[in-house]
């Protein structure tokens, strides 16, 4: 049963990092390194915890890091990535530093204590085996169940994700499947071994709206049921609208603002939440101009002097562009990486109405390494002469190397103190 | 919105005028009693090795009406299209463009209206199917060069054209290859193909479902302006009913090969008649906070007796309201509109011309069930 938010407050409550219950999992101060010898940082000082039982959704668009980051917490990052700092702790019985595992310890974490799911389940599948087989497999090898007993229990978890006929799904085929079938049997096979966390990467992303319900309701389900801590990672607000009790939004590597999802979307604290959220709600509603996001991310891993949303964004000034943006407390339990204090915005250059027509022809990045959706840029066509109001454009590339390179508070109001930064 | 007045065909029109137009015209595609199939083509004396992916679809689509197809994988949406331009024959039914019946179309009359360029298709994921070694230039042109009849200069004329139209410019892009664009590029660079014939008609599959949500709404906005600004007639199929919403006039909404409901888009999206529809609505993730129906309440209980397939609606073995009425399947019925005068005024551009249609035997009473 899908729940709202509101309903979740005890998960809320142990969100608060420094709060009775440890929280399952804490990231603190993550830099992921990509391209091998000239490497450039994807993601950079991003903190963030997750309470038992809460489920926490990680927003961005694709180059934002958020894959990446959940990919370092799995320890599966692709080729030419490395953890470069931070630490990941795996919290419960026995607290496991993630980062400092070694190939023999993760068989005892992932899996086990963190299970997954992705975009694509049929790529996760051995196509020349039933699934029942695959997930008897998991049960013998991480819960040592004999072979009947892992068959009974493979039985009892597909009728738990919701599969009907379980006795008949055990004996089918990926291929036999449809792909919301295969997204549930990956989700046995993810909590098979009664994980801590699971961690869910765009995994329904690829599905039917009618399908794709039908799972995130299964997710709230097992959540309630078993206390299972969710992680959400997707590119779309609105799959973690009404199924997470906080949401981390991510831009161009960092996390830009973190809070319970009610509060964030009632009033986003970042101008790119903000911006998100605009874009979002114009097309459901169907009314007025279909709003967009000027300009394009900075190119992976680019060295600004000042806040990396500042090319595209309406408020930018001076001090933006002076230094680092480190995070500020909004109010308790809610961060935001921008130097404008919450509320009213002064001096807004744009209104809602021309957000969406601002060309900007020089913020255009297609990125070598994966073109396809990278960096999209959203310049306007109908664009009359946009560029006055974008001062910003243009001069802030090529600058020194030390953003995000920790706590810095410069040209914060309310700086952070150590250890519960975003 | 200079960029898009240089164009002819579309002369300076002002929206107002493109929606008095477009009320007053008839459908410049009009498709009726459309049923495809796959597999082994049924026979008079035997049916079975073939599947039925469409049955008995009727649609209008007027010069400057966006309308939306919304269906989920296997729905049979893409078939559609694909009749419709004529990639795929029938079994039965009409489509009529402007008047003349394609289906009957053949040989020299066939390919002279393919060469035309007046019916364009922008195939789903053009993202992939640009070929990565040609420029932005020579994909925009390639339609062109299969119709064969304009010189070479009025040809490159033609593609800074289209270019332009989707925001694109020509001079600094179009020497690029897909590789070196961004996605949103790639995406207007595809729509920039389809429109360097000057088609009349452009059937989009899934036009946005690779884009982020900025570039989507890049996109829509787009095609938005193309339908008032140059008459063009659009039908965008998409699984996403997001990008339906902001734009599209009228949608009608596809379940296995039946079109199960159509009408207005804020009716159907806001108050959907068939159960189905009321799945998809309430099924859509949402960043809007009204409250509104579960999904969970309109699915079938598990502990209901499993629906016979192939038996009467289509819908039934997933409709929570099936009921005995239900064994036999239920035709398209035309419904009462509410006056589209009066209640029109947000969007200023539904036709109020096309009536809604329902599929479904309890189309009247379904509600009251969820109390
Ligand atoms: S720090 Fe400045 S540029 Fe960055 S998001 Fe905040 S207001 Fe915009
Ligand atoms: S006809 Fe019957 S089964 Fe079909 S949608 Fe209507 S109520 Fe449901």
């Amino acid at each position: 049963m899908s729940r709202p938010p509101e309903t979740a407050a005890p998960a809320r409550t142990a969100s608060a990092a420094h709060g009775p219950v440890p929280p399952v999992l804490s990231v603190d101060g993550l830099h992921v390194t990509v391209g091998g010898p000239e490497r450039v940082e994807a993601v950079r000082e991003v903190s963030l915890t997750i309470g038992p039982g809460e489920a926490v959704g990680l927003v961005g668009e694709s180059g934002s890091g958020k894959s990446l980051t959940c990919r370092s917490v799995l320890g599966v990052l692709p080729p030419g990535c490395a953890v470069a700092d931070g630490s990941i702790v795996l919290d419960g019985d026995e607290p496991a530093e993630l980062t400092a595992l070694t190939p023999k310890e993760w068989e005892s974490v992932r899996g086990r204590r963190l299970g997954a799911v992705f975009q694509d389940p049929a790529s996760y599948l051995n196509p020349s085996l039933t699934v029942g087989r695959q997930l008897s497999e998991q049960l013998r090898v991480g819960r040592g169940l004999s072979r009947t007993a892992a068959h009974s229990r493979a039985v009892d978890l597909f009728a738990a994700v919701g599969l009907h006929g379980p006795g008949a799904i055990y004996h089918r085929y990926p291929h036999e499947l449809s792909g919301g079938m295969l997204q549930r049997v990956l989700i046995a096979i993810a909590i098979a071994c009664e994980p801590e966390l699971l961690i869910a990467d765009e995994a329904t992303t690829a599905l039917d709206v009618v399908v794709q319900a039908e799972i995130l309701e299964l997710l709230q389900r097992l959540r309630s049921e078993q206390g299972l801590a969710l992680l959400l990672v997707t590119h779309d607000l609105a799959v973690v609208a009404r199924s997470c009790d906080r949401i981390l939004v991510m831009y161009a590597g960092e996390i830009v603002e973190e809070g319970p999802t009610a509060d964030v979307l009632a009033a986003p604290a970042h101008p790119y939440t903000e911006a998100l959220l605009r874009v979002a709600s114009t097309a459901e509603a169907g009314t007025g101009a279909l709003e967009t996001i000027p300009g394009g991310a900075p190119e992976t891993g680019a060295e600004l002097p000042g806040c990396r949303f500042a090319e595209r964004c309406p408020y930018a000034d001076a001090e933006c562009l002076a230094g680092p943006v480190a995070t500020r407390l909004v109010e308790p339990g809610r961060r935001a990486r921008c130097v404008r204090p919450a509320g009213q915005p002064s001096g807004r250059r744009q209104d809602a109405g021309a957000a969406a027509s601002a060309e900007n022809p020089s913020a255009e990045n297609p990125s070598a390494e994966n073109p396809s959706a990278e960096n999209p840029s959203a310049e306007n066509p109908s664009a009359e002469n946009p560029s006055a109001e974008n001062p910003s454009a243009g001069n802030v590339s090529g600058a020194d190397a030390t953003a995000g390179t920790g706590a810095t508070t410069a040209g914060t109001p309310e700086p952070e103190p150590e250890g519960s930064r975003v | 919105m200079t960029t898009v007045s240089e164009v002819p065909p579309g002369t300076g029109e002002s929206p107002t005028d493109a929606t008095t137009r477009q009320q007053r015209q008839e459908p410049l595609l009009r498709v009726e009693g459309l049923s495809v199939s796959y597999g082994r083509r049924a026979t008079a004396r035997r049916r079975e090795g073939s599947t039925r992916v469409l049955s008995g679809v009727d649609l209008a689509v007027r010069p400057g009406e966006i309308v939306g197809i919304i269906g989920e994988t296997g729905s049979g949406k893409t078939t559609l299209a694909r009749a419709v331009v004529g990639l795929k024959r029938p079994d039965a039914g009409r489509i009529a463009f402007d008047g003349r019946d394609l289906t009957r179309l053949a040989g020299r009359g066939l390919r002279a209206f393919r060469r035309s360029g007046q019916l364009q298709y922008m195939f789903q994921d053009p993202l992939r199917s640009l070929d990565p070694e040609s420029t932005v230039r020579q994909t925009v042109a390639e339609p062109l060069a299969v119709a064969g009849t304009l010189t070479r200069d009025e040809r490159e004329e033609r593609v800074t054209e289209a270019l332009t139209l989707v925001g694109l410019d020509a001079g600094e892009l179009g020497a690029r290859t897909p590789g070196l664009i961004s996605g949103g590029q790639r995406q207007r660079v595809a729509l920039a193909r389809a429109l360097v014939t000057r088609p009349r008609l452009l059937l989009t599959d899934e036009p946005v479902s690779a884009l982020d949500a900025s570039n989507r709404n890049l996109v829509l906005s787009l095609l938005d302006r193309l339908r008032r600004e140059l008459g063009l007639a659009v039908v965008v199929i998409s699984h996403d009913l997001g990008s339906l919403a902001g734009i599209a006039d009228r949608v009608a909404v596809l379940y296995r090969g039946r079109l199960v409901e159509q009408g207005r888009t804020a009716d159907v999206l806001e108050r959907p008649r068939h159960p189905y529809t009321a799945l998809l609505t309430a099924s859509a993730p949402s960043v809007r906070r009204e409250p509104r129906l579960l999904p969970a309440l309109l699915r079938v209980p598990a502990s209901r007796e499993p629906w016979p397939e192939d038996e009467g609606c289509v819908f039934a073995p997933r409709c929570r309201f099936a009921a005995p009425e239900c064994r036999d399947e239920p035709a398209a019925t035309v419904v009462d509109e509410p006056d589209p005068s009066g209640t029109d005024t947000d969007t200023g551009t539904a036709t109020g011309t096309e009536r809604a249609t329902v599929a479904c035997h309890r189309a009247a009473d379904w509600r009251a069930e969820l109390g």
